[in-house]
């Protein structure tokens, strides 16, 4: 099946009560697939078929702050126009899951896979994964609201997979059986204070500044606390399911590489095939994934690439004038090491230009040249059209 | 049985001495509305004055789960509480939607038709005090025209926006206005609304003293006026068939009506309404009437879903 | 005893959530019970609650009222009067 049925059957086998999303390509076949789920009563769910992105995300806020288990999905645009949204679940600490299926921003309008999108939100107090394979994706939207209800978490979750690569792209795909899961994932434990009118409360009203930077500061401190959560539920998931995903960082021959690909989503497979290919050639790679983005996991990828000699970073995103925003963490992450390995940042796929095994050897080879120029080096960049 | 004064609940669901102005008409709705619903209500509040009176964390003036939620969302977001308490099995409990003027009219306009057409069970309250009243009294599309606000200094140019008509044309199960001078009224209509699955939208008309200029205490009076110079008309639409409700009625007759100037000489944000506004606010009204009319001789106006 | 907030921003319903409101006041009413009806149009209409219901009468908390006047506007029998402060 495809990377959007997987996501859908994800929902559906965690028995979510809500769904409310708004088409947008290259998301719909998700949404379709829950849809259908409904009407032919395999999932027992109340669908709120909105007119917007903004008011998708509202009514799983709504749904969520009346105790019921939210889901919608989205990409690109549609994302950005949840934008308010988005902090406001993260900030009002609502569990629930959305999926993204990252895809570029217009102008020009495109369709195809980026990660600008769902690293655009990267401040909104979302936990957010990036999965590179289908199966990834069904398994991760069960670990998702394991980690997001934890009452200790309390943090919404999203979940990114590449437009086409994953979304579209079909795969065989394993399908937990429904009373595994349900022994694996407690029933809903959205706390629902919605529901309460016998002890009434009000849900964030002005709050001088005495009080508010407070409420910033524990959501903090659970994000810190959902580091070691996902590696938990992750272990776990293994022992239920015999899969695991590397909890934070998924590492690739790494024991005794001395360079290292850093990437998230699907061109990470890219890059396990480049490092393959260039172990041959005597070159000592090794893949680490970057499953988790947020919480940034700063530790995960000190221990794994502190003692490294080069690290190559192929960011599938940009933030102007900054370049690639998962190399700008990365070095931001391992600053304070004694010897920190030569960070090379490279800019590729935008607008879901393919990137291929050979660009990420060429990445590998030109970082173990040790340039020692700070600029990102762009991929595969048609010089004949500037 | 005529609902009385001294039948509604002594309870108060709506605290006082919350951070409202003096004479504040949400305050006002408030009270009356919880006391309508009862204890088994959840609201909704998008940004506006409704926000603010609640009061600063840790206190709120609410005794009803409250969410409070963005400007644009109200409708959505309570779509979605509707949703959750259908799935959970809750059947007593009705979301209240209170938002002003802005967030229905303007910013929530999209969320307010898309949980309109879904026919979404809620029941939403437009309290309308004609202006952004809490960001300091700028022109809504619900501002009337040749009124003062800070954004339309001289006068506004354009007429006011026709809500209950636009709900009206989404053929929801209930549609309804109502005025604060008429508060028995405004309790029968939202337990009505209470009573009926699908979408309920009532607006009710907020006169605002420091938006609207004038004393704190006329309040009421300014609400009075509106209806008795025809300037506001009191009405519902249930499932469709349209009935003029018992306060507007005396005033179908044009010379029942008292003289408009009453209505606009009682407020400041009239003062320098030009005669060819005036000209067009009377020219208005004469319009709503005559509408009142013909949908009075139709009867059902549109077939309930 | 300082409160500890949790996770969400959950506020509880409290009197006087804008604080001692009856500072607001520069006139307060005043109930001639004499003139008082018991119709309850000033209970029904005050933004604050703060006519209360009495057995005969009706009686002003004067705790939160501002002293906006609507209840000596609506009064039928203008059994209430505006009173200067201090």
């Amino acid at each position: 099946m495809s990377g959007n049925y997987a996501i859908a059957y994800g929902a559906a086998l965690s028995r979510v009560e809500l769904v409310s999303a708004y088409p947008i390509t290259p998301q719909t076949s998700v949404v379709e697939k829950l849809s259908e789920l409904v009407d032919t009563d395999r999932l027992r769910a109340k669908l709120v078929r909105v007119e917007s992105e903004h008011s998708a995300l509202a009514a799983c806020i709504g749904g969520a702050s009346a105790g019921a288990r939210c889901f919608t999905a989205t990409s690109s645009h549609g994302l950005l126009f949840m934008n308010e949204m988005v902090f406001w679940a993260g900030y009002a600490r609502l569990p629930m899951v959305m999926a993204v299926i990252t895809r570029s921003i217009g102008p020009p309008w495109g369709i195809w896979s980026e990660h600008t999108d769902i690293l655009a939100q990267r401040d909104t107090g979302w936990i957010t994964l990036m999965v590179q394979t289908n199966q990834e994706a069904l398994d991760s939207v069960i670990q998702a609201y394991m980690i997001a209800e934890d009452p200790d978490i309390l943090l919404p979750t999203m979940i990114g997979l590449d437009a086409f690569i994953v979304s579209h792209t079909a795969v065989p795909v394993d399908v937990p059986e429904q009373e595994a899961v349900d022994s694996f994932l407690p029933e809903n434990r959205v706390p629902g204070f919605l529901l309460d009118t016998d002890e009434p409360k009000t849900m964030g009203n002005l709050t001088y500044p005495e009080w508010n930077m407070e409420f910033r500061y524990l959501a903090e401190e659970a994000m810190k606390k959902a580091e070691s959560k996902i590696v938990e539920v992750d272990r776990k998931f293994q022992k239920a399911f015999g899969r695991s995903y590397g909890g934070l960082v998924e590492l690739y021959r790494m024991e005794d590489a001395k360079y290292a690909v850093v990437a998230a989503g699907a061109h990470a497979g890219e890059a396990m095939e480049a490092v393959d290919q260039l172990r041959s050639q005597g070159i000592d790679a090794g893949v680490a994934r970057i499953r988790v983005l947020r919480p940034f996991p700063k530790d995960a990828l000190r221990s794994a690439l502190g003692n490294l000699k080069g690290v190559a970073v192929i960011d599938r995103d940009i933030s102007l004038g900054l370049g690639g925003i998962i190399r700008a963490e990365l070095t931001s992450a391992l600053y304070g090491l004694k010897r920190p390995p030569h960070v090379k940042g490279f800019i590729a796929g935008l607008g879901g230009r393919d990137i291929t095994v050979e660009d990420v050897k060429n990445a590998i080879l030109v970082t173990t040249r040790s340039v020692e120029e700070g600029q990102d080096e762009w991929i595969d960049l048609r010089e004949e059209i500037l | 049985m005529v609902l009385k004064i001294k039948d509604l609940p002594n309870e108060e669901y709506w605290l006082g001495g919350n951070p409202s102005c003096h004479g504040c008409p949400a305050s006002i709705g408030l009270r009356i509305a919880l006391k309508a619903l009862g204890p088994k209500t959840i609201m909704v509040v998008p940004a506006g004055c409704a926000t603010i009176i609640q009061g600063a964390f840790p206190k709120t003036s609410a005794r009803v789960p409250l969410l409070n939620i963005a400007f644009a969302a109200a409708s959505s977001s309570a779509s979605g509480v509707a949703a959750a308490l259908e799935q959970r099995g809750i059947k007593d409990v009705s979301v209240l939607v209170w938002a002003g003027d802005g967030a229905t009219s303007d910013i929530g306009m999209a969320s307010l038709s898309g949980a309109a057409e879904r026919n979404a069970n809620i029941i939403y309250v437009c309290y309308d005090n004609e202006a952004y009243m809490n960001t300091g009294i700028q022109r809504s599309s619900s501002t009337p025209i040749g009124a003062w606000t800070t954004t339309t200094v001289t006068g506004k140019m354009e007429g006011k926006k026709d809500l209950p008509s636009i709900m009206m044309m989404h053929h929801v199960p209930y549609v309804a206005t109502a005025s604060l001078a008429f508060p028995l009224d405004f309790v029968e209509k939202l337990r009505k609304a209470a009573r009926i699955q699908g979408f309920k939208y009532i607006h009710l008309q907020a006169p605002c003293p420091p938006g609207w200029k004038f004393s704190s205490e006329k309040t009421i009076e300014v609400g009075r006026l509106a209806v008795q110079t025809g300037s506001w008309i009191v009405y519902e639409v249930e499932d469709g068939v349209y009935r003029l409700s018992t306060p507007s009625l005396p005033f179908v007759n044009k010379d029942r009506r008292k003289p408009i100037e009453l209505y606009l000489r009682a407020q400041g944000r009239f003062a320098k309404m030009t005669e060819d506004e005036r000209g067009r606010f009377m020219a208005a009204i004469e319009e709503n009437w005559t509408a009142v009319a013909n949908n009075q001789k139709t009867g059902r106006i549109f077939s309930s879903r | 005893m300082t409160l500890k907030i949790k996770a969400v921003p959950f506020s509880t319903p409290t009197l006087g959530s804008g604080g001692d409101t009856s500072s607001w006041r520069t006139e307060r009413p005043v109930l001639d019970e004499a003139k008082c009806i018991n119709c309850l149009f000033c209970w029904m209409y005050c933004p604050e609650g703060s006519i209360l219901r009495g057995e005969k009468v009706v009686y002003i908390d004067y705790q939160y009222c501002k002293g906006c006047g609507i209840c000596m506007n609506e009064c039928p029998p203008k059994a209430i009067t505006m009173v200067k402060e201090g």
